[in-house]
């Protein structure tokens, strides 16, 4: 029972190699979405199927992980997904933004602005952002070949007509490089201006939907709006009731059972940096 | 020659063959702009078929259709690229269903469904979009209130004006309409018809329209065409033909309607 269980990080090499090709096309099209041979993972689908398969096939012995859920370090999902690869790739984990070289997220980009030693590795549950406005894929392929994208402003002309406001807060649709129309996963549209101009390289892996796609660094991305309502990055309007920014997006923590609410930093990191600072100071 | 002499859409010999079986053989005509032409037959004659070639829906197993674009050149439609067929698509052309449901996206808002062409064009002004949709849906005798509702609550004669308001909105000059009217009780046809008739007049339209109702070929067209067997059997003015018809065919249909 010498021989190790599992390849590094779990996929072989050839499986490597077929997502690699993937990803250097994705980068190579900023915003496309590149149809890879997703493979089955010892996980749901829903759970970052994608994402673990991107971070498995960029991943090296000398690379530190971090791995967040809605922004936070410990819950089930984060958590699941660090063993994992500490387990078949034995590399370093870290719950740090600063420390990591690769952070597999699910619907955040954490606070802490990224630098270009850095790759942010989304999961996306639905990567077609024409998904719902046009059911068939084919029809969708051929609107994104002919940037035929009326349709997706239809989409947000709704949201005014019904609401008076863009009321779209998360999967909120970008332009990428001034061409493809790309979803940006779940993540909420106050993380939108995050991609624009961004240092680190950022891959999209969708697992169930066999799709990757990569904003490449210094990519300019444009969240889509109307002239007479602007693109705005929404926030809950309070401050963290832990390390008091005002600045950050915020998680509502139901405290009691006597309508106790308390607002704190999704980030879990960022939050406990800033609290160890002041503690320092 | 100045710009109305050179006709808008031009189909020579068009010819569709479904494997061995014939849609239509060897359609000519000419269509300038402001005419309306009728193509009337019964189910089945290739009136469709014919419509859908014109539009570069089908490809034609032979023959050509050109098009006169905005920038005054004629162009066969086989030759452009999709973009460009889509761009005509969706600015020069309207297409009007038989079954709006297929013209509509039934689940939009009204508003959307007019403003769609407008944003693929590039319009990005909320306030602009709307004001232009309040003036369509106004055009077309649908109470602007219901602007936000989907066309999925609309009754079978709204969403067809509905359907029209979408086509009309970036101004095209030539509009395809399969039996714009059918499955509507008269009442509405009428209204509908008036209304279309009004539209094409005031806008200069170019319209071919397939119908199997000589009523409405009556009301709407400058120019019939009659269709058996995939092919064309008779053409001239509507009036010509329908009140004088030289084929035994044309004779069958025109005294084959119920008298009011």
């Amino acid at each position: 029972m010498n021989a190790p269980a599992y390849n590094f990080a779990y996929l072989d090499e050839q499986t490597k190699r077929m997502i690699r090709r993937a990803i250097l096309k994705a980068i190579a099209i900023p915003g496309y979405q590149v149809p890879f041979a997703s493979r089955e993972m010892p996980m749901p689908y829903g759970w970052g199927t994608g994402g673990v398969q991107v971070t498995a096939s960029i991943l090296g012995p000398d690379d530190v992980l971090k791995v967040i859920d809605q922004g936070s370090d410990d819950t089930t999902n984060a958590v699941s997904i660090r063993k994992f690869f500490a387990k078949t790739a034995a590399v370093r984990t870290t719950t740090r933004t600063a420390d990591a070289t690769i952070i597999q997220t699910r619907h955040r980009i954490p606070e802490t602005p990224l630098t270009g030693d850095q790759v942010l590795v989304f999961q996306v549950p639905i990567p077609e952002p024409l998904r719902f406005l046009e059911p068939r894929e084919t029809e969708t392929r051929r609107m994104h070949a002919l940037a035929d994208y009326g349709l997706m402003h239809v989409k947000l002309y709704e949201d005014i007509a019904r609401h008076g406001h863009i009321a779209t807060t998360y999967a909120y649709p970008v332009k990428v490089d001034g061409r493809y129309v790309m979803d940006p996963s779940p993540t909420p549209k106050f993380d939108n201006p995050k991609m624009d101009d961004c240092a680190a390289l950022q891959l999209f892996g969708a697992g169930r939907e066999k799709r990757i796609y990569a904003i490449p660094p210094h990519t300019k991305v444009v969240s889509l709006d109307f002239e007479d309502h602007p693109f705005e990055p929404s926030r809950t309007p309070k401050i963290c009731g832990l390390c008091g920014a005002d600045d950050t997006y915020l998680d509502e923590v139901v405290t009691d059972d006597k309508g106790g609410r308390l607002f704190v930093c999704s980030d879990s990191d960022y939050c406990e940096q800033r609290r160890g600072a002041e503690k320092t100071a | 020659m100045s710009e109305p002499d050179v006709p808008l859409l031009v189909a020579e010999g068009v010819t569709k063959y479904y494997g061995r079986q014939l849609g239509c053989r060897d359609v000519s005509f000419s269509l300038y702009q402001g005419e309306v032409l009728a193509v009337v037959g019964e189910s089945g004659s290739g009136k469709t078929t014919l419509l859908q070639l014109l539009s570069t829906q089908l490809v034609p197993s032979a023959g050509r259709v050109r098009y006169r674009l905005r920038d005054g050149v004629t162009r066969d439609l086989a030759d452009l690229s999709e973009a460009e067929r889509r761009f005509l698509f969706r600015t020069d052309w309207g297409y009007v269903h038989q079954d709006a449901a297929l013209g509509l996206r039934m689940n939009v808002s009204a508003g959307a469904n007019v403003g769609e062409r407008l944003m693929a064009v590039g319009w990005r002004h909320y306030g602009r979009i709307r004001g232009t949709a309040v003036q369509w849906l106004d055009r077309v005798e649908i109470d602007t209130d219901r602007i936000d509702d989907p066309p999925l609550t609309y009754s079978g004669g709204m969403r067809q004006r509905l359907q029209i308001a979408r086509n009309l909105v970036t101004q095209p000059r030539l509009v395809f309409m399969d039996e714009p009217t059918g499955g509507l009780d008269v009442s509405v046809q009428a209204r509908l018809l008036d209304l279309l008739r009004g539209l094409v007049t005031e806008l200069g339209l170019a319209a071919v329209i397939v119908t199997h109702d000589l009523a409405v070929a009556r009301l709407l067209s400058h120019r019939i065409m009659v269709m058996k067997g995939g092919e064309v059997i008779e053409e001239g003015l509507t009036d010509q033909v329908l009140d004088d018809p030289r084929e035994p065919y044309t004779q069958l249909l025109v005294s084959s309607i119920l008298p009011a």
